[in-house]
């Protein structure tokens, strides 16, 4: 067991110091978009608007861009970071080293998590600078980002496990997540929008992650906290097997 | 013991095509085996299958008595491999890529540093510790090849092509580094097109062919298989006419070289003598290819 904690911290460790070697890559542009969308949603546009939920607009974006910044993040370090290391074929390293596949499975999940929840906590920080937001639950804010950041960072290793190509890495993240997360309630609240949009867009798992993520600072929400939670623990079970199951079988990294 | 048994191993990929059709092959305890063959022969499938890059069609693999289908992680441990092509991060800095094999196999960041120590300045890679892999020269970089694969002291190495593309004396080097830790007790598997590699270093060879083991035996044996050799002599002055010689035959290259491809029963005494009474002078002498090689083509082209 001890070998096995070794080699998570080590795989880990070498994610961790390869996010801060290219930091230029992994941490600054999101810190850009994210300010620009404070700077234009937030100041210009936000405030010709009114209150939502007894809050200005600004306080009710930056929540869900936080976690829009750990979801996106957490999910492009997993998927580049596994796919270059099949490329390279630095996994090769791992491969042929006794540490199972559970371990490999973590420590690219802590890796994506580290940058996920790093970019996010930076949001936050360049938050502050527009808006006083509040902490209504550190526990719901908390959970909420640790498990949308494990659960994203294991899709992305999903994605990672498929990719043949540099194109396939994008594909997901393109035209699936993205345009889930601008639908999932990051600028609007459900309530604002019609009975029938609102049933459909309680189908998209995203707006439960950025609702309880939301709920954590202001403490209102238009979705149930509870399904949140629940949902996000068993999107990581079924992740979590998809991704093993897919190491065991050697699915593109054995032939 | 045996370090290493392979029995009636297959691999059929999925494109249908049979790279390996029922190898078997033992490897004792501190032998330097050396795994000749072509191209395409199926050298390369056989350490992919015995450090779990490729899986296997059907067959047993033993490392040390260990079962790869009972236990892959305890054989894994006793397996040290160095691919044919550079796997490494070339962003990653010389000393970090060792290190972190290391705790791949579980070793204590403080015991890693020590033993990368250790083999980065045997390697002479110990003044480029800092640097990034990418800023190494080739021969460098497979260098740390070898001292990535034996950072967790394996007790079989495995090396696949470890010289290709390097220059003669950094081979030499290599191969003065490898020899020590043979005679240190480390068992050897080597895969090499230089064939002169493989006599210099190894004291049993295997020869796979279309993914058949075509002949395992101890250097000494296969050598004396080799009833045929051919030398290049160089004359003092041109050669006017040679007379026929039983057991020997004779080929003009030009004016002054000649190339005699003699048998066993043929000394080399007698060839002079031969010249001498044809008043052919020689200067100089050489094999025309090791005996290896010779030994080597006719088997891979029967």
């Amino acid at each position: 067991m001890k070998a096995n904690l070794i080699s998570l911290l080590s795989i880990a460790k070498k994610e961790i110091i390869r996010i801060f070697r290219i930091w230029v890559q992994t941490l600054v542009p999101p810190v850009i978009t994210m300010t620009l969308y404070f700077i234009i949603f937030g100041s210009f546009i936000g405030s010709q608007l009114l209150d939502i939920g007894g809050y200005d607009y600004m306080a009710f974006i930056a929540p869900g861009l936080i976690m829009m910044s750990i979801i996106t993040n957490s999910y492009t370090n997993t998927v580049s970071s596994f796919f270059s290391a099949k490329f390279q074929r630095n996994v090769e390293e791992l491969l042929v080293s006794p540490t199972p596949n559970w371990v490999i499975v973590l420590g690219y999940v802590v890796g994506g998590m580290s940058r996920g929840l790093s970019v996010g906590l930076l949001v936050a920080l360049v938050s502050l600078a527009f808006v006083r937001l509040p902490l209504y639950s550190l526990t719901y804010a908390v959970l909420f980002a640790v498990l949308t950041s494990f659960v994203f960072a294991l899709a992305g290793m999903v994605n990672g496990i498929f990719a043949k190509k540099f194109d396939d890495i994008s594909i997901i993240p393109t035209f699936v997540i993205t345009p889930l997360t601008y639908l999932g309630g990051v600028f609007y609240s459900l309530a604002l929008l019609p009975d029938f949009w609102q049933i459909v867009s309680k189908a998209n798992p995203i707006i439960y992650m950025i609702g309880g993520f939301r709920y954590g600072f202001l403490g209102i929400t238009d979705i149930s906290v509870w399904l949140g939670v629940v949902m996000l623990l068993m999107f990581s079970v079924l992740l979590f097997i998809v991704n093993l199951f897919l190491l065991d079988k050697g699915y593109g990294i054995r032939t | 013991m045996n370090a290493l048994s392979i029995e009636n191993l297959y691999k059929t990929y999925g494109s249908g095509f049979e790279a390996l059709k029922g190898i078997s092959l033992d490897v004792r305890e501190g032998e330097f085996f050396g795994l000749l063959g072509p191209n395409g022969a199926g050298k390369t499938t056989t350490i992919g299958i015995i450090t779990s890059l490729v899986t296997k069609t059907a067959g047993k693999v033993k490392v040390f008595g260990i079962d790869i289908d009972d236990d892959f992680p305890a054989a894994k441990r006793l397996i040290g491999v160095v691919p044919q092509e550079y796997n490494f991060s070339i962003f990653e800095k010389v000393q970090d890529i060792v290190t972190q094999q290391a705790g791949y196999y579980g070793m204590p960041y403080q015991q890693a540093m020590a033993h990368a120590e250790k083999y980065l300045r045997k390697l002479g890679l110990w003044e480029k510790r800092s640097v990034s892999a990418r800023e190494l020269s080739g021969g460098m970089k497979r260098r740390l090849m070898i001292a990535r694969g034996l950072v967790h002291e394996p007790k079989l190495l495995i090396l696949d092509e470890p010289t290709a593309g390097v220059d003669v004396e950094l081979r030499r080097g290599m191969w003065t580094f490898l020899e020590e830790l043979n005679r240190d007790g480390r068992t050897i598997i080597l895969t090499t097109h230089y064939l002169e590699e493989a006599e210099h270093l190894c004291n049993t060879i295997g020869i796979i062919n279309h993914g058949m083991l075509v002949e395992n035996t101890s250097k000494r044996e296969l050598l004396r298989k080799l009833d045929m050799e051919t030398f290049i002599f160089e004359t003092s002055a041109p050669v006017v006419s040679l007379s026929p010689l039983e057991n020997v035959s004779f080929n003009l290259i030009d004016e002054t070289t000649v190339e005699a491809t003699k048998s066993k029963a043929r000394s080399l005494n007698e060839i002079f003598i031969h010249f001498e009474a044809n008043n052919v002078f020689i200067e100089s002498m050489r094999n025309k290819s090791n005996r290896l090689e010779e030994l080597f083509l006719g088997m891979v082209e029967k």
